[in-house]
């Protein structure tokens, strides 16, 4: 509004003012004209000097309404002849011609005066100066004013009646389409929609894309949300599955760990009742059988213990944190030289290296590994077991290096089966499930473990994580 | 007489044996009670049922508590143990085979005083009932009686 409001108003106003100079121009062409006939026609009067013929041509120009007063000059300047409309008798201040100006105006005080000098056969004879009213001018310029005042009001009236139909057709639907493109993204609510335009114009086809637009985006999400709750059931599922089966293993191993082992302490215990009560009348023959009843017995025992801290190994939950290596495998070394002090172990432990991973779990695998690694070394005098860290190119790796009895590398692949072992129970005790359970624990930190030896010179086991 | 009383709660009868050889072979004369099930137990110690003429006040001074046992378990025992006034203050050694977590975990939880797995090499079954009869036979001082 306001902008068509000033744009009317500029058009009118430069019209107005377009008009006025033309005006202007024709008024001062008409006075011209008139001074020209005037003047022409007082020639004689002025080469005569007959005055009061020179007047009679003046008064001639009082048909002229708007002439206020006229008076010719002689060559010298004095006046020579004059009329006023009013008689008054009074003369205009007159501009000054200019030499070889025939004709000068001056616009003052709501009047304009033109000056000609009056040429008689190409010589100056008089000046003849005319004074105007520009009552016409002020007139047209008020009519004029008065016009534009009118068309500018009327036009906007109409406006003013017209921009709320043209509001509610066009710029309401896109307000409103605005708004709802607002709110759907502030809220994230696909649900709302645009109401349909009436007409069949443009702006119902851009309603109508949008709504179609919106319909897509909730159907979107209706699908997105159907399969994350799919998904989410069927992780549910599974770790309930999961958790059955992990509850089932755990009733199995107490089952096993407390079931398995009342009959095995019959066994021993009576086994030992009868070579304790009734030596006399066992030779030694029968009292060896008894005495391997016992063993037997005492073997399967640990083999269940072993049994069962493997398969709690694989179920424990597993807790990541930042922890000391070294210090891990020097409180177990400690453990060790406390246990046998008699023993004659060199240990050479690299200081401050840290890994992340279960400190239990990895404080059970050292100590199969350096429990390996000291009774392996049992045979010898002395001994020497290293921990660090062996860095070839690139991958870091841990190892625990002993000089005992070691292995035979043809073997290598059966090292870390479960119950397999390269010696005999005579040569070292154990059931051969250490490497496996260390395996297994290297293996759930995403490592790997394997092993370098030669029979009496050692082995060196090297393990990732 | 009754104050030097070892209750063995144990249902199976060759680790009752067994445990009876141990005490014998470590020369520990105290005289044993055994009850074969939970509930037999608790009708000991609160002098009910069969035991209904024993005079509760007076507690045993060890009792050899096994966990698996039927009709009323080891630990559900410990727990009614604890809960009574009269046998809150009995020396509980829980020995039993099963040495998983839980189990450590509920007996200390319930009070037990002591926890012991038994070995199945038998000697040094024989060792671990010395030692537990050195200890709570003859070191550990006993509560007091009589006090509510």
């Amino acid at each position: 509004m306001l902008v068509s409001g000033a744009a009317l108003l500029l058009a009118c106003a430069s019209f107005i003012a377009y008009d006025l100079v033309s005006f202007r121009q024709a008024t001062i062409y008409n006075l011209s004209i008139q001074a020209q006939i005037a003047g022409s026609n007082a020639v004689s009067a002025l080469l005569f000097d007959d005055q009061s013929s020179a007047e009679k041509t003046l008064s001639a120009l009082q048909v002229s309404p708007n002439i206020i007063s006229a008076g010719i000059l002689a060559l010298d300047g004095k006046p020579f002849a004059a009329y006023s409309r009013d008689n008054s008798g009074r003369t205009p201040e007159l501009p000054r011609l200019a030499t070889g100006q025939s004709e000068t105006y001056r616009f003052s005080g709501g009047t304009v005066v033109l000056v000609r000098s009056i040429v008689f056969q190409g010589k100056s004879t008089g000046t003849i100066y005319i004074q105007s009213g520009l009552e016409a001018l002020y007139s047209r310029l008020r009519l004029y004013a008065g016009i534009s005042a009118i068309v500018l009001a009327v036009s906007l009236l109409v406006a003013l009646l017209i921009s709320p139909i043209f509001q509610r057709e066009i710029a309401g639907p896109i307000v409103q389409l605005a708004e709802i493109a607002q709110l759907v993204s502030r809220d994230k609510n696909y649900s709302v929609r645009a109401a349909p335009a009436d007409s069949c114009d443009e702006v119902s086809v851009l309603v109508g894309a949008f709504n179609g637009m919106l319909s897509q985006i909730q159907e979107r999400e209706r699908a997105l949300q159907k399969a994350h709750d799919e998904l989410e059931q069927r992780v549910q599922e599974r770790t309930t599955e999961l958790d059955n089966t992990n509850k089932e293993l755990e009733a199995f191993s107490y089952s096993v760990s407390h079931d398995l082992r009342a009959p095995l302490r019959a066994i021993d215990g009576f086994s030992q009742a009868l070579l304790e009560d009734y030596s006399e009348k066992l030779d030694s023959s029968g009292q060896d059988h008894l005495q391997r009843v016992r063993l037997a017995a005492q073997r399967m025992s640990s083999l269940i213990d072993d049994l069962l801290n493997l398969s709690r190994v694989t179920r424990s939950e597993m807790r990541r944190e930042k922890l000391d290596l070294s210090a891990v495998v020097r409180s177990i070394a400690e453990e060790l030289q406390r246990g046998t002090p008699s023993r004659k172990v060199t240990f050479v432990i690299a200081d401050g290296l840290k890994v992340e991973g279960d400190s239990r779990l990895l404080r059970v695998a050292i100590e199969n590994l350096l429990g390996n690694a000291w009774k392996y070394t049992s045979s010898h005098d002395s001994a020497r077991i290293e921990f660090g860290l062996h860095q070839p190119n690139g991958r870091p790796a841990y190892f625990i290096r002993d000089d005992g009895a070691g292995f035979d590398p043809l073997y290598s692949n059966r090292l870390f089966g479960a119950f397999q072992r390269l010696h005999s129970m005579a040569e070292f005790p154990g059931t051969g499930i250490g490497l496996a359970t260390v395996q297994r624990i290297i293996r759930r930190h995403g490592g790997d473990i394997w092993a370098e030896g030669a029979v009496e010179k050692g082995a060196t086991f090297y393990f990732t994580l | 007489m009754d104050d030097n009383v070892i209750l063995l709660v144990e249902d199976n009868p060759d680790d009752e044996a067994l445990t009876l050889r141990a005490l014998k072979k470590n020369n520990i004369v105290n005289q044993v009670v055994v009850a074969r099930d939970g509930s037999e137990a608790l009708d000991y110690m609160f002098g009910r049922g069969n035991y209904s003429d024993r005079d509760a006040s007076r507690l045993p001074q060890v009792i050899l508590l096994d966990l698996k046992l039927p009709k009323i378990d080891g630990l559900e025992v410990l727990r009614q143990l604890r809960s009574d006034q009269r046998t809150k203050l009995a020396p509980v050694v829980i020995l039993t085979s099963s040495n998983e977590e839980q189990d450590r975990f509920k007996g200390y939880d319930l009070g037990a005083n002591s926890y012991v797995r038994k070995p199945v090499d038998f000697n040094q079954f024989i060792e671990a009932v010395r030692q537990l009869g050195l200890y709570w036979l003859v070191f550990n001082e006993r509560p007091p009686v009589g006090r509510r």
